[in-house]
Parts: structure tokens; sequence; C-alpha cells
């Protein structure tokens, strides 16, 4: 009755094709971008940047740029840390080399150099799949992490091997650096972020996704009908490591303004963005949102719940979280394996023929 | 998107019930681990923090007669979470933060100088903010991981008899920030000693260290100095008994200096010896006073067993360092309801004489104390101190001893000024 594309002619190919073909659909998208573009940046305080919704869209970014790799071509990644680095690292460099960039270039730019590393490290794909492919990520992890600890140059050979975010300003306005005020970091990376979901989302429904889902699905047949497996994995390993460097110089300039590589990029940091999208929902564009904001939110709001709200000790409630955390992660699987975004889709489903169902 | 927005919404209702409570009171956060690998080495400091600030409300109602809310968060010594921990607390008059961790410090080193919030890296953070000119909200009194690392090479040449050419030495350190701050001086001073350096890193968190004790089995080198922290500790030590390293050659920095490094290690690390800023035991009047109002009225942070160890100790100095300063703050800008740019010049201000720790009940605790515009590092002193495994207890083995300035003065002017440079601060004029 409220959902329902009955009524919604398309009388154009144009009309037909677009992205969100129903009606509520796309204006519900459209009320919550206006919502996120015009409204939240005059509400906006420190605490809901730096903990709420920069990590948020950091992390989405990051899990957009697995999701490509793992929902949609089937290449099972674990070296997400590792790539996270290199964006990270390539912002770092290429910042304190020319500070005069644009911020918007040297973000897309350590994109670039991480979809090059990444591309190196997907060759191996082209022999191995499934969880041998992970290994051989789990070595890029492990490989570019020692890199970034060994070579000084990466870290302008300071003493600690930290590397610190300069103050970087675009229009006047501080983005990176402790004087960046909340609303303007947090558009930078909406911009961003909601500039590259919609590739994202329109990739995913062109050729190039369609070879995707094709190697993913069966790569013997995908090849048979002439999707050439070489071409197809390495422009999911470019296409994926790009989204996950953009996302890794993120979290350095915008989120944390100071990393050192064993602790910010870790093995850990590979599984959680993992975790993202199987929560969220493999192959689906809306899971990486959801599962992003699951795995940084949760903890969040359970620590307000239990510290701020009900006063218990703080240890007790780390000890906690971690036992809910995990309880709802099996808890979702369980009743819905194909993630957070197939609950969505049921949802979508049960609306268009309500009330009634038969 | 959707659930973005509930998840956001709702912990936003629970945010600002949380915020309503602040009145008229002195908040201290503190940003302590209690869970994860080094755990074993926040907890003690966190008690010991906890209870110097309980104890000042429950015998004193306070300082200056306004009473102390002690903010705990609990970071799992995660920068992260230490961040969030950072913009949760930052916002109820939180007058300093003391994190506890160096890649914390670090992460707050820019945003608590932009938000005008001191922060206090006791002994540990980055080094060069000992240049108060530059680092004019961060201070790391009483000393830093560069003195650390001279004291601990001096006492080296003092066992060798004032030579070390041709002697080597190895640094078996935490592959982070923390762990990678003494190589700069150790090289330097390397270069003027004539001494060989092996640097041996070790991975977060700390349990796997077989390959590296191997390293020093085969290369027996003369002396191995640590800078480890948490689970890292007792493994290295239990390492070093396994292959049989002699102890009394094993040095560590204060923050590889606990009870609970050298226990699980039980015999094997008699002899273990480490560098300390502050005196050991729990021999001091401070002590009767905390187990009559804090821990015997069942107010004690943690279960009160750690009481004296070396990192209870240091945590209850570092909490008397802070009410020493909030009292100097009161005393310079005379408000009893001081707020955090007034506590900062407090710090500045501070000045802990022999008289007043008497007075404090903790008579030949440390050194004094005088901390100025532009050395926030502060005496930079250290003793060495031995574990002796028979009576399970540490005791200082020589007198504080400074630094080799020349090498480290020289190195803090460099480091800070090479972050001034980074992020264009104009040093202020301390007036010399």
């Amino acid at each position: 009755m409220f959902y329902r594309e009955s009524g919604d002619f398309k009388t154009s190919y144009r009309g037909d094709q677009q992205m969100f073909p129903i009606f509520l659909d796309r204006w519900f998208v459209i009320t919550v971008s206006a919502f996120a573009f015009l409204v939240v940046p005059f509400l906006i305080n420190d605490y809901w940047e730096k903990s709420v919704l920069v990590p948020v869209m950091v992390w989405a970014m990051a899990a957009l740029g697995l999701n490509l790799l793992t929902g949609y071509c089937g290449q099972l990644s674990l070296g997400t840390g590792g790539f996270m680095a290199v964006g990270a690292y390539a912002s770092y460099k290429l910042t304190t080399s020319f500070p005069e960039m644009n911020m918007f270039i040297v973000i897309l730019l350590s994109g670039g150099v991480t979809a090059f590393v990444g591309v190196l490290f997907g060759l191996p794909s082209l022999r191995i799949k499934g969880f041998y492919l992970a290994v051989a990520t789990l070595a890029a992890q492990f490989f570019l992490v020692w890199l970034f600890n060994k070579v000084p140059w990466f870290y302008n050979y300071s003493g600690s091997g930290m590397i610190t975010a300069p103050e970087r300003f675009m229009f006047g306005i501080a983005i990176s650096g402790p004087n960046s005020p909340p609303w303007a970091t947090y558009l930078f990376c909406l911009v961003i972020v909601v500039v590259f979901a919609l590739i994202a989302k329109n990739l995913t429904r062109g050729r190039v996704g369609r070879s995707w889902m094709a190697i993913r699905d069966m790569d013997i047949a995908a090849e048979i009908i002439g999707v050439p497996p070489l071409r197809t994995k390495l422009s999911a390993f470019a296409v994926s490591s790009f989204y996950i460097g953009v996302s890794g110089a993120m979290f350095f300039m915008i989120y944390l303004g100071a990393a050192e590589p064993t602790e910010a990029f870790g093995i850990d940091k590979s599984f959680l963005v993992l975790f993202m999208i199987i929560i969220g929902g493999l192959g689906s564009i809306l899971g990486s949102f959801i599962g992003a904001a699951f795995m940084v939110l949760i903890p969040v709001l359970f620590k307000n719940i239990m510290v701020g709200g009900l006063g218990w000790p703080t240890d007790l409630v780390a000890h906690l979280i971690l036992i809910l955390i995990g309880g709802l992660i099996m808890f979702f699987l369980i009743v819905e394996p194909h993630g957070l975004a197939q609950l969505w889709r049921i949802t979508k489903e049960k609306l268009r023929l309500w009330p009634f169902p038969h | 998107m959707k659930y973005t927005r509930l998840v956001a919404l709702s912990s936003a209702m629970l945010m600002s019930v949380a915020s309503w409570t602040a009145s008229a009171e002195l908040v201290f956060p503190s940003l302590d681990y209690r869970t994860g690998p080094y755990a074993p080495n926040g907890i003690p400091f966190a008690d010991g923090y906890h209870d110097y600030l309980t104890l000042l409300n429950e015998r004193d109602g306070g300082i200056g007669g306004v009473p102390l809310r002690v903010l705990p968060c609990e970071t799992g010594y995660n920068t992260e979470k230490g961040v969030e921990c950072y913009e949760s607390t930052k916002g109820e008059g939180s007058l300093v933060y003391q994190p506890l961790s160096t890649g914390i410090t670090y992460q707050l080193i820019p945003k608590a100088t932009a938000d005008g919030i001191p922060v206090h890296s006791m002994g540990y953070g980055r080094t060069s903010a000992a240049n108060g000119a530059v680092f004019s909200h961060i201070f790391n009194y009483p000393g830093t991981y560069w003195d650390a690392a001279s004291i601990i090479v001096n006492y080296i040449l003092g066992e060798e008899g004032g030579d070390l050419k041709d002697k080597s030495i190895t640094l078996v350190y935490h592959n982070s920030a923390y762990g990678k701050e003494p190589i700069r001086t150790l090289e330097e001073l390397s270069k003027k000693h004539g001494y060989n350096l092996t640097l041996l890193a070790v991975d977060h968190p700390g349990q796997e260290q077989k390959s590296q004790w191997l390293q020093i089995r085969r290369e027996r080198p003369d002396y191995v100095l640590m800078w480890g922290w948490g689970v890292m500790n007792q493994v290295a030590i239990q390492e070093a008994a396994n292959i049989r390293y002699p102890m009394d050659q094993f040095i560590g920095v204060w923050w590889s200096a606990s009870e609970n490094d050298v226990i699980p290690a039980g015999e094997g690390a008699h002899g273990y010896k480490a560098i300390a800023f502050h005196g050991v035991g729990d021999g001091f009047a401070v002590y009767d006073d905390l187990r009559k109002y804090v821990v015997d009225a069942g107010k004690a942070a943690g279960d009160g067993s750690n009481l004296g160890t070396v990192l209870y100790n240091r945590g209850m100095y570092a909490a008397m360092l802070a009410a020493e300063a909030a009292l100097t703050a009161q005393g310079i800008h005379g408000v009893a309801q001081i707020n955090s740019g007034q506590m900062r010049d407090g710090m500045e201000a501070l000045k802990v004489d022999q008289a007043r720790m008497t007075e404090l009940g903790l008579e030949n605790f440390g050194p004094e104390i005088n901390v100025s515009c532009a050395n926030h590092g502060g005496p930079g002193l250290g003793a060495i101190q031995q574990w002796d495994a028979g009576s399970q207890s540490w005791s200082l083995i020589t007198g504080f001893s400074g630094a080799d300035r020349e090498v480290v003065d020289a190195l803090i002017a460099e480091d800070s000024a090479a972050f001034a440079a980074e992020n264009n601060i104009t040093p202020r004029d301390c007036g010399a």
C-alpha cells in the first residue's frame, strides 16, 4: 500500500533504467541525503563527528570496497588493513611532499596508489581461489604493515614511526588537523562517501559489475561466455583497493590524525571489515553501510547505555560488549544468513504486498 | 542508513542524560584499561590514580574545598577507543588527561592543545613535549624516555668502568611509537660511547618472542634493554630466564618494571633490573590514610590488592601531581572551581619539594618537581631498581641521577623544532 511500483509507469528507457526505480525508494534516498547534507552539519558536534559519523563513513567506505571484491566478484581478501595502510601512507607522503595539493586530490591519488598495489597483490587470484586466495592476501596484510614499519621514508624519518596528519585547508577551512570544525570534516567525508557509493551502485548495475558477478557465480562458465577472468578479477581488485585506499586515507587524515602501522592497520582491521560486509550483506551496497554502522555504533551505544546510563564499571562493560556483540553477530547470522540488507529487502517485499499478502 | 539514524538517535539521548550531572566539582578523567593484553599493567595504575583522588575527597573534601569526580573510560590501550573516550569526556569539564598510552598521547597532543586541555603523559608519550615552548599543553614530567635511555646507559657505563667500546647492547622493544621512542637516543649514545646497538622489535601484543630471544641467545649481548608493556614484559622476562640470560644485565624501562611482570617467571626473574622515577613499596605515610579512608572504607577502585605495587604507586603519584597542580592553579587564579586552562597554568607552575612531599606522606618518594614554561619534562632523574625474587620485592640499588643532558637536550630541541615546523607552531617566548 505504501510501497509499491504499481501505478509508477515508466515511459522511457531512461526512466526504466534509473538507479531507484520505485518512487518511494527514490524519495527515501533523496530525503536521507538531503538531511545528511543540509541538516546534520548544523547539529553536529565534536563527539558526533569523531565518535559516530566520521568513523561510520570511513568504515562504510572500506566495507564498500571489500564488498565490491568479495561480495560482487567473489574474491576473498584479508588484506584490507594493509590496503588501508597504503592509502593512509600515500596520503601522508603526498600531502607532506606537496602541501598545496587539494585534499580531494590527495585522497583520490591515495586511492589510485592503493589500486595499483591492490592489482599487484590481486595477481595471484588468477591462479588460486577461495581460502587459498585469502591466505595470499593475508601475506599482503603482513607485508605492507611490516614495510611501513621498516622503511623510515614512509614516515618521513620521524623518531617514533608515527605519522601525523598536518593541518590542511579547503576554501580557507581546516579539513584535517585539530582545529578543523566538525561540520567541515563531516561534509568532506560525506561528499566522498556519497559520490563513491553512487559510483559503486552504478558499477554493479553495469557491464563491469555483471562480469564480476559472473566470475563470482561460476568462473569457468563466465570464461566460456566471454568474460575475461584476468581483466575482470584485476579490475575488481583495482576498484576495491581504490575504495579501501580512500577509506584508509580518510581514516588517517580526517578521523585519527595520527597513526602507527601495527596498531591502526593490523589484521584485526581486515577482519573487522570482513565482518561488516558479512553482517551487512555480501553483494549489497546498502549492506556495506548497515554493516559498518552495526560494527562501529553498537559498541558505542552499549557503552553509553551501560557506563553513561547505568553507571556500571567500565571493565565489566568492556567485557559485556564483547559478549553481546558476539551474540548479536551469531543471532543475525542464524536468523538472516544473507545479512542485515536482506532483512531490509524482505521488509520491502512485505510492504509491497501489505495489507493484502495473498 | 535507517539503522544508523536509529542507533545514533538513541545514543544521543543517552549522551545528553549523562552530561546533565555536571556541577561544582573538579573532573579528572581516567582513560584507563582494565581489559585486553595490557590490563595487568593498566589495572594497578588506574587503581592508584582513582584511590588517591578518592582519598582527597574522603579526607580533605576534595581540593581547595571542591569535591573531585573521577571519570573512568575504558580504552583497552586502543587509540580509536581512546579518541572516543576523549571526545565523550572532554565536555564534562575535564581538567587533565593521562591516557597511559603513548599511542593515545600522540592522538591527543594536537586535539587537546586545540581544545585547551592539558595532557600529562607522565614518563611516556612524545619525549620532545618536554620542550614547553612548542608543546604548550603537553607535560611529561618527571622524566622522559630519552632520559630513561640515557640514565640506563650511564648506569651501564658505571658498571663497566666508564668504557663501552666493543660492548654490545640489544634493545627489545614493543613495535609501536612507544617502543621506538628510545632508539634515536640509544643510537646517538652509541656514537658517543662506541657500543654496538642491536634492535629487536616485538609486535603487539608481544606473546610471541621466541625468535627474538633465540637471536639474543646466539649473540649473547652484554646488556639487554627492554621497552615493553603488558604481557610482553612477562613473556620477555620468562624467555630471558629460559635462555639463562644473566638477569642483572637485563634492564627494563620504568614501564617494564612491575610485580606483574616478574612474578610469573618466579626464581628466574631474580636480579632483573629496571629504571624507576619514584620510590618502591608501601612504606610511606600516605598508605596509612589510603588504608583508613579508602580501602577499609570499601571505596577502593579495585580490590585493594595492588597497594604498594610499582604501578599502583605510579598511578597514585600521577594523581598526587595532578592534585598538586590543581592546588597550584587555584592559588594562581584565586578560584576554587578551576577550568582546564587554569589547570594548565597550575601544571606549568608546579613545584613539589621534599618538604611538601613529606607533608603529603610521601617522604623521599621521588625527586623534587620543578616545572617551568620551557621545561615540561621535569628533573629527568631516575634510579635503578632490582627485583628480589626471594622476598618478592623491588629495591632501589642506586640513588636518583640525571641523564646525559647534552645528548638528550639536543635531540629534544631537534625533534620539537621539526614538530613546530610541521604544524606551523611559533614557539612561545619562555623568557629563558
